[in-house]
């Protein structure tokens, strides 16, 4: 019953629709493509194992089966045919995502010299939002050019993104469902994260570690747009930030 | 032959002329009989059960009907809010549901309450080797009961960190409203659990030891009985890693150190002591040993399961000595995968292949386990009681919670999943579809020899079916909730877009959780009806081989009223050379259709 109702879920049938993974808006589905391998590979063990254990129970019941008990202590043949069986398996399952992992955590993109490609933003975790720094012109952090938004990420499509991530104060975590990331965020530690968006629009950032009281609403949003809307963006935030800075000393 | 409890009261009220307030102090409350001591702990772990379930409720609730009142309950906990679950109470919630569910139900029912109850018993001894060590291990759940229940009423209204308590959270009194003294008061706790666990863990693996019955070679012992040595196994390696963090923890917070909390950290805009720790630290320490625990809470359960699978499918186990080596598979490796708690904290990532792989392997003597269940009914008559319709529940449930865990170990996936509700679906099958349904097939199991009586098998079924049922419909939506991306511990999901659509699929599982909670009532008014008017049962209702159902029911102090001598392993059902389908572990070959009650006695 329970596979019936995962596969009623994955086909996207009423009432479950939306009822699996949010869209896909990055251009890596290795992700996705390893958990529908996993999925098959298991439900058909879950299947037979079901089947068995209900035929069992059917054919063994006490109450209509007259014939003596197999007396056996076990058969050294079937256990060593289940344990090769699924740990060979497990390795090819264990061997085949490696790729995977690398790609998602330690090939970081490069840019056309070979050098590890810059963060376009700095997302610093804080209890409860998400402070996300740009470097401004001169592609350096913490220059007096930077951009600071609060909550908003803006990205340009069909590009590797690489993002900066550092907390505050307690552990964060950075999830962005529609782009099959997440990782921790941890004070003291600077991490990178990347990946290239393939589709514009406005997502949800999560946070998915808790990180207290008012973790539920330390939500932010990242906004995929092409180049130049993006540029344009940048600049028109970067104005009214100044604006604000010279209206501000005026008031006072 | 039964008038052995009535002898052994008898000779222990000599001392004192007669059975008076002190006699009922030793004999009940402070009492160094392993039988009262395992006894102590069921109740008081049930007892937290009830606790443990009612606030999962209020979780379920808030995640079905977010900032609503809550009917009937709501104004008499949360009055202040006017019945309803406030963010910071929501934290608390779910950290003490955790704490209380583990801390308190799962590992002191496992080794506390049966552990205690049956090894004397089944590997023939008349005690543990410490017994007031054992008591001991008892009383000192007390304080721990005390600082977890008291922490619910003090500033913050109880701990609110996760029951992983991750500094500097967790360290930092400023950063959430129970990380003060509600949170001091839960690693005080929690200490108080490791030294009970560990006096627990001693006493068994010398009883286990030294104190076997002749005869009872280790490769003879009862699979419950491996489980519990196991365990105790894991308890003594793992539990002081856990101890010492909790310590340092405590001095992070209470003596100014920086185990794990970071240079230039702020909190609430004001700037913290310099630290200069690692906040993955915990992390490692803790998980080093919680990774472990995860077996501590299944494999004695394993092992009960397959004690009674064997008895009423009466059969042999299939693979026994594959058994016993999976189960110490499944232990040894359990100790170098605690990394995969960790995929996506920060780690270093050329550490998370390793893991991995190591995780990957851990499935294998899983798998060993369940075909063996399955080689043990194939041919059997199985009769269906309800013991063994939990203990049947309990495979089935295991394998999806097996299969489940094959998606977190790979590595990738797990970024996605990882802290969503995929994993409350996994470890809900294992710890509540597997785990406790083995108690309950465990209590209704031993009931007779506990008590003397035994439970009503028509609400035993119906205990059963509801359970089932509402188990299945509570957490394998979970999975559901997983795979769109749903995390854990939001008090209020549908702030975000992307949930928002999942709010009727959760009304649905709160309305199933509440179900399982109502559930249980049959279960308790049973338990206690049988306790005190149920058929009386004699020494061996089941028609088991093990030790203790040589034993009367329940056994008097000493437990046995012979010397028990071990001929053969416990799972010899359906031998040809018996004319009963049973063959006692204590009767002497050769004698063929012995009455089951009385082997050849010898007197001890």
């Amino acid at each position: 019953m329970g596979t019936l109702i995962i596969v009623w879920a994955a086909m996207d049938w009423y009432p479950l629709e939306g009822h699996w993974f949010p869209e896909r808006v990055v251009e890596n589905g290795s992700i996705d493509h390893l958990f529908y391998c996993i999925l098959w590979l298991t439900g058909i063990v879950f299947i037979a194992t079901g089947i068995l254990l209900f035929w069992f129970l059917w054919k063994y019941d006490a109450a209509k089966n007259d014939q003596p008990v197999v007396f056996s202590h076990g058969s050294h043949y079937m256990e060593v045919m289940w344990s090769v069986v699924p740990a060979i398996i497990l390795l090819f399952l264990a061997i085949y995502q490696m790729d995977a992992w690398a790609g998602a955590r330690m090939r970081r993109p490069t840019l056309a010299n070979g050098q590890p490609m810059p963060p376009i933003a700095r997302v610093t975790g804080r209890q409860f939002e998400w402070r996300i720094q740009y470097p401004g012109a001169d592609k350096k952090f913490d220059t007096p050019d930077d951009l600071y938004v609060t909550n908003l990420l803006h990205i340009p499509r069909d590009e590797e993104i690489v993002l900066e991530i550092e907390s505050d104060d307690v552990l964060h975590s950075f999830f962005l469902p529609n782009f099959r990331v997440k990782q921790d965020v941890v004070p003291g530690m600077k991490q990178f994260i990347w990946f290239k968006p393939i589709k514009d629009g406005a997502y949800d950032i999560v946070c998915a570690e808790l990180c207290g009281w008012g973790h539920y609403k330390m939500k932010g949003q990242i906004t995929v747009q092409s180049r130049n809307d993006f540029d344009a963006w940048l600049q028109k935030t970067y104005d009214e930030q100044e604006l604000s800075e010279f209206s501000l000393a005026e008031a006072e | 032959m039964s008038s052995i409890t009535a002898d052994g009261h008898a000779a222990h009220a000599h001392s004192s002329g007669e059975f008076g307030v002190g006699e009922f102090i030793t004999t009940y409350v402070f009492s160094r009989d392993h039988k009262v001591i395992g006894i102590q702990f069921l109740f008081s772990t049930l007892l937290w059960f009830l606790v443990g379930g009612l606030l999962a409720i209020g979780i379920r609730w808030q995640l079905a009907w977010p900032w609503s009142d809550m009917p009937v309950i709501g104004p008499m906990l949360f009055s202040a809010e006017g019945g309803q679950i406030s963010p910071e109470f929501y934290t608390m919630l779910f950290t003490m549901h955790a704490t209380v569910m583990t801390f308190l139900v799962i590992i002191p029912i496992l080794a506390g309450a049966f552990g205690n109850y049956l090894i004397p018993l089944m590997i023939g001894a008349d005690d543990m080797a410490f017994p007031t060590m054992n008591m001991l291990s008892y009383w000192v759940m007390w304080p721990a009961f005390f600082l977890f229940g008291g922490s619910f009423f003090v500033a913050g209204n109880g701990a609110s960190s996760g029951w992983t308590s991750y500094p500097p959270l967790a360290s930092i009194p400023e950063s959430a409203p129970g990380s003060g003294l509600a949170q001091t008061m839960w690693l005080l706790g929690l200490t108080c659990v490791g030294i009970s666990s560990m006096l627990g863990s001693v006493n068994y693996l010398t009883t286990i030891i030294q104190m076997r019955a002749p005869g009872m070679t280790m490769m003879r012992l009862p699979l419950t009985i491996w489980g519990m040595f196991i365990t105790a196994l894991l308890q003594a390696f793992a539990l002081p890693v856990l101890t010492a963090a909790g310590l340092m923890q405590l001095l992070d917070r209470t003596a100014g150190t920086g185990f794990f909390i970071p240079e230039a950290l702020s909190v609430n805009n004001s700037p913290m002591a310099p630290g200069g720790g690692q906040p993955l630290l915990w992390q490692h320490l803790f998980w080093f040993y919680s990774h472990p625990a995860v077996y501590i809470m299944i494999l004695p359960a394993m092992g009960m399961v397959s004690d009674i699978l064997c008895c009423f499918a009466r059969k042999p186990l299939f693979g026994y000595k594959p058994m016993v080596y999976a189960m110490n598979g499944i232990a040894g490796l359990g100790f170098i995968v605690w990394g995969h708690h960790m995929f996506v904290s920060g780690m270093n990532p050329g550490l998370g292949m390793t893991f991995m792989v190591a995780t990957m392997m851990i499935a294998l003597p899983s798998a060993v386990k369940t075909f063996n269940w399955l080689g043990t009914i194939y041919g059997g008559k199985i009769q269906f009681t309800s013991p063994m319709l939990f203990s049947l529940a309990f495979v089935s449930m295991f394998v999806v919670g097996g299969l489940s865990g094959i998606f977190m170990a790979a590595t990738p996936v797990d970024i996605f999943i990882h802290d969503t509700y995929y994993i409350v679906a996994h470890f809900h099958y294992v710890l509540f579809g597997g785990t406790a349904m083995a108690v309950f097939g465990g209590i209704y199991f031993w009931f007779p020899k506990m008590f003397g009586r035994t439970m009503n098998e028509f609400w035993g079924k119906t205990h059963f079916l509801l359970t089932f049922i509402f188990l299945n419909g509570t957490f394998f939506t979970m999975h559901i909730l997983g795979a769109v991306g749903f995390p854990r511990r939001l008090a209020d999901p549908y702030h975000y877009e992307t949930f928002r659509h999942l709010q009727p699929i959760n009304q649905f599982m709160t309305i199933c959780a509440i179900l399982m909670v109502a559930s249980q009532i049959p279960f308790i008014l049973n338990f206690f009806y049988s306790m005190f008017f149920g058929p009386k049962a004699g020494r061996n209702p089941w028609h088991a081989n093990g030790l203790e159902w040589q034993a009367p029911s329940p056994p008097g102090h000493g437990n046995f009223d012979f010397q028990p001598i071990v001929y053969r392993g416990p799972y010899e059902y359906g031998s040809p050379e018996s004319d009963k389908d049973y063959y006692p572990q204590t009767q002497p070959p050769n004698e063929r259709g012995q009455a089951d009650v009385s082997p050849t006695l010898t007197d001890k």
